[in-house]
């Protein structure tokens, strides 16, 4: 006889392809509003960080001697591709992407031991090694000119730029971000008010009509994505209020204290990686605390230090830095906010009848 | 010239300060030197079957807490001896890889028992029960499977068997680890 | 009345339509029936009768030993035709001592003396009879109920508390019980309190079943029975969770209800004690849900203690499509079955026959540390440290984290999304930290023989050097005594 089955017998229909495929769906539409807004290069750019991920992944099970395929198209490696891709500068030649991604999936999460083994979130990691080796190339934003226009690349001007060598140039207006620009014109002494006249348009940064990466671009989308993950129960909503919160509070009071040095609330809301990393960053269950409190401080610490590094730090951008660090917390967190036992209070002693 | 006095002096100084410390330390802190092996052969099954290859757990105990024996020396204490001793002594031992022993214990072929007596004359625990040309029967609860009666047995009639299941010992097994 | 908040829990499909509307049913008697010995929490019950034996229905053939037990009765009359091994019904499938009962078809009940007034008797003597008909908890656990009973009656316990929350997806015994011989549960409710001396008399039915409710409530009217509708959620019947939902109280840590004040009773124990202090009728059958989308005509059907599952399927139709998996109780906590040649015992509560389609099982995958276990324990318990202790071999470290305070209610396992087999882990690692203590005693009475033997041989040797200094010295004394007799000569 075979060995019996141990209960539950029934099981709910969910498994871990599942929550993956979910959150890509739910990554749709702002990836393809950044697809439109940026053109082939952007298309490019995400099928060769997921092609490279899918190829590194595949390897590296290979020589771990386990089965290749099921873990592969279980889509944990797409998704790291995916949301990697979202943070490159749209228009960033191949080999950041392929660099970029081996290093998430290679470094980032197989010498760990693979899916749920890692401590820090592969697509950031990869990301701030990108920010830091290649500075110039991850720091060269274009403006948007929409797919199908006349100035737009067209498919094969659009392999140019992703494939082509160095020397490439298509004539594209490359700009700072927001919070690029808003950063080095303070260096520069000038007033707030000054620096953003012209350049902050709350209408378009709504839509995403502003330089930026793939996934800087619609706070709204990214937004009703994320509603979508909560209302799914893919996701808990304790980190994302938590880490707006943890940037929106302190970005308030200091807008308040003194409006023509500190950004407002809008701004920091709708620029930057903010809403991508409240909502799909910031959210990945292996590298964040497992219960509702520790979420909370979680996202808190997230919300902060991304304040903290884009108002003081040297770069204009915290969110990957910001969760990279709160990543590593996470087994602290976790050590110490364990949830109360049945009987038992706080400390597990058992209570008294 | 004065710079070297003053070397000199301050390092002998220290010297003898630190000195005095060691030697105070050593005194009042000193450790009992047996007290190693004592609390490894309680830890032991104290059976004294000797399938370590040593005379007795005493003897064992001795040579685990002079670093010649490795903790997984005892077959009846399974993982889980290996395991204590392994925390005891702060070894690192890849417990995956110790085979868990299933408990064994001797039993009678009634058989071919000819009552000869040799085997309950060796048991180190006891455990077998008989007389002068009468069958021989093991008792379950006290046997160690030590394989000392096994040896002895003129006939083959004693045999090493697993325990027996029953409902009340089985319990679920470890879950295949399939990733 | 105000409910109190539990903490995780799960919604399965309840797939209770299936059999929710089936009438209770009897089983005509087989033509066998193999009746175990141990069908309960304790110790195994010794057989008082012999092979050949006549016995009518309801006769003791075994009475109960030790503190904790209960007494098997005959579940009709008929002739004993074997007392022996018979595979139990246990996810092992070992042999457990059965005895083999061949019905005479007449089944014809040993008359027992029934009180004119039930209510008037004393808490003593009703648990007196409960333990006299052999009746433990129909829940599942089936741990001897006149036990319970003085404990409770000893520690004054304050609030009866009546689980009808019947909260494992598939089972519709105890809604239909109280649907149907409402009037009798409540009888049985009645006695129970009065069997402890209870002050308030709760029975909790989850809210998927509003006819059970209604029609508890207008029998309950005007006696001190309050019927309170609970929320739909697994596993409400669990006794902690149901007392929590129900007074806001917590069972301690290594604790019983009693510290708390508390006795829970299932209702089909309820309506056990009725039936024995009523009618003078014993533990011999059972309300069992037969249902799973392999049965033909799944039912709610009223089975002698003894009977095969086989003749349950065979009775409600036969199979649809060929099962690929039986159950014994509930989807959740359920124990697969080998075959169908498994006797229902008094804690079964259901038999279930699944297709490949019920059981959705998936290839396992690695932990995300999604935490959807963590949220669905109605312990509080982290699944997925544990199990991550468990795996690293490190059971103490499963044991810091609460692995003793686990109910194995399966509510992890049911929402990982990895398909990981949590509480198959838990139970692992629970048998082997037994298995541990098991070798650790045996090794302690071991030690203690080897150092017994020992000393012994040491004072034989010892004796021996004494009696042998003795010889010696006796020698001495004869040989010195022989050259004086000699030098006087």
């Amino acid at each position: 006889m075979n060995l019996p089955t141990h209960a539950p017998h029934i099981h709910s229909p969910t498994h871990i392809g599942q929550i993956m495929n979910n959150v890509m769906l739910a990554l749709i539409p702002a990836t393809v509003l950044g697809f439109w807004l940026y053109g082939w290069p952007a298309i490019n750019l995400w099928l060769v960080c997921v092609l490279a991920a899918l190829a590194t992944e595949a390897l590296s099970l290979h020589l771990r001697g386990l089965t290749v395929r099921p873990t592969l198209l279980d889509g944990s490696a797409m998704l790291t591709a995916w949301l990697l891709a979202l943070s490159l500068p749209p228009w960033a030649p191949w080999w950041i992407a392929v660099i970029g991604t081996i290093f998430a999936i290679l470094v980032g999460k197989q010498v760990f031991g693979g899916l749920g083994q890692n401590v820090f979130n592969p697509a950031m990691i990869a990301r701030v090694v990108l920010l830091i080796s290649f500075p110039v190339e991850m720091t060269t934003w274009i403006t948007p000119i929409t797919l199908g226009s006349e100035q737009a690349p067209h498919f094969l001007e659009g392999l140019a730029i992703t494939f082509g060598s160095s020397g490439t140039t298509f004539d594209a207006v490359t700009s700072a971000s927001l919070l690029g620009h808003v950063k080095v014109e303070l260096n520069r002494g000038v007033d707030l008010q000054a620096a953003l006249t012209g350049y902050f348009i709350p209408h378009d940064a709504v839509w995403g009509w502003h330089s930026g990466s793939l996934g800087e671009t619609s706070a709204v989308l990214l937004f009703l994505g994320g509603l979508v993950l909560i209302v799914k129960r893919i996701i808990t909503w304790h980190i994302p209020v938590a880490m707006l919160i943890g940037v929106l509070l302190p970005a308030g009071l200091m807008h308040a204290l003194n409006p023509s040095h500190y950004l407002g609330l809008v701004p920091h809301l709708l620029h930057g990686g903010l809403m991508l990393g409240a909502f799909f960053i910031a959210t990945d269950p292996v590298t964040s605390p497992n219960t509702a409190i520790g979420q909370w401080i979680f996202g808190l610490g997230c919300g902060l230090l991304t304040y903290i590094i884009r108002t003081w730090g040297n770069y204009p951008e915290g969110v990957a830095f910001a969760v990279l660090i709160m990543n590593a917390t996470t087994p602290v967190i976790d050590h110490y906010l364990r949830p109360r036992i049945y009987g038992r209070n706080h400390k597990g002693e058992a209570l008294l009848p | 010239m004065q710079m070297i006095g003053v070397a000199i002096l301050s390092l002998t100084l220290l010297g003898l300060a630190l000195g005095f410390l060691l030697g105070t330390a050593a005194y009042y802190l000193k450790v009992e030197g047996n007290t190693l092996a004592a609390e490894l052969e309680k830890l032991l099954p104290g059976s004294q079957c000797g399938q370590c290859g040593f005379p007795g757990c005493t003897a064992a105990a001795q040579a685990l807490a002079n670093g010649q024996a490795a903790v997984t020396l005892c077959p009846p204490g399974g993982r889980v001896l290996v395991e204590t001793l392994a925390a005891r002594l702060g070894v690192e031992v890849n417990l995956a890889q110790v085979k868990e022993t299933i408990p064994i214990i001797a039993e009678v072929q009634e058989d071919l028992c000819i009552g000869c007596t040799r085997c309950f004359k060796v048991c180190p625990t006891d455990a077998i029960l008989g007389a002068a040309k009468q069958i021989h029967v093991v008792f379950r609860e006290a046997c160690t499977g030590c394989n000392q009666c096994i040896a002895v047995c003129p006939t083959e009639s004693l045999q090493l068997k697993p325990v027996p299941v029953t409902l009340q010992s089985w319990y679920w097994e470890r879950p295949a680890m399939t990733v | 009345m105000k409910l109190f908040r539990l903490q995780g829990g799960i919604h399965p499909d309840t797939c209770k339509i299936l059999s929710a509307e089936q009438p209770i049913r009897s089983l005509p008697l087989p033509n066998w029936l193999h009746i175990p010995l141990q069908q309960h929490i304790g110790a195994s019950a010794k057989p008082v009768v012999k092979v050949g034996d006549r016995v009518y229905k309801g006769q003791v053939i075994a009475v109960s030993q030790g503190a904790v037990s209960a007494s098997i009765h005959a579940s009709t009359s008929g002739e004993i035709a074997a007392i022996g091994n018979y595979p139990a019904p246990h996810p092992s499938g070992l042999p457990i001592f059965t005895i083999t009962l061949k019905p005479d078809g007449a089944d014809r009940w040993l008359e027992q003396e029934v009180p004119d007034e039930p209510l008037t008797l004393s808490p003593e003597a009703i648990a007196m009879r409960v333990n006299a008909a052999g009746i433990v908890g129909l829940g599942g656990a089936a741990f001897p109920s006149a036990v319970k009973l003085n404990v409770s009656r000893r520690s004054q316990v304050q609030t009866l508390i009546i689980n009808g929350s019947e909260c494992e997806p598939y089972l519709t015994g105890d809604d239909r019980l109280m649907r149907e011989r409402t009037s009798a549960v409540i009888q049985g409710i009645r006695l129970l309190r009065h069997a402890v001396g209870a002050q308030d008399v709760l029975v909790g039915i989850e809210d998927n079943k509003s006819q059970a409710i209604t029609a508890m409530q207008f029998a309950a009217m005007g006696t001190e029975v309050q019927v309170i509708p609970i929320p739909t959620l697994y596993p409400m019947g669990s006794e902690k969770q149901l007392v929590k939902v129900l007074t806001g109280k917590e069972v301690p840590a290594n604790g019983r209800l009693a510290d708390i004040s508390v006795l829970v009773h299932n209702v089909g124990t309820a309506y056990a004690v009725r039936q024995a202090i009523y009618l003078g009728r014993p533990l011999v059958t059972r309300v069992v849900t037969v249902s799973g989308g392999a049965v033909a005509k799944p039912s709610n059907l009223e089975v002698p203690i003894g009977t095969l599952v086989e003749e349950l399927f065979r009775f409600c139709g036969g199979f649809r499509e060929t099962p690929v998996r039986l159950l014994m109780g509930g989807p959740m906590m359920g124990i697969q079955l080998p075959n169908t040649q498994i006797p229902v015992v008094k804690g079964t509560s259901g038999v279930l026959a699944f297709t490949a389609q019920e059981i959705t099982g998936n290839r396992i995958s690695p932990c995300i540390r999604c935490a959807s276990c963590l949220r669905a324990c109605p312990i509080g318990l982290q699944p997925l440290e544990m199990v991550a202790r468990i795996r690293a071999h490190d059971l103490n470290g499963a044991i810091r984290l609460g692995l003793k305070d686990c109910i194995a209610c399966g509510s992890c396992s049911y929402v990982c999304p990895a398909h990981i087999p949590l509480v198959h882990y838990f139970n692992y690692a629970k048998g082997e930290l037994a298995a541990r203590e098991r070798i650790k005693l045996k090794q302690e009475a071991t030690r203690k023989l080897a150092e017994e033997r020992m000393e012994r041989l040491a004072r034989l040797a010892r004796e021996r050097e004494a009696a042998a200094a003795a010889r010696q010295a006796a020698k001495a004394a004869k040989e010195k005594q022989a050259n004086v007799l000699a030098e006087a000569i």
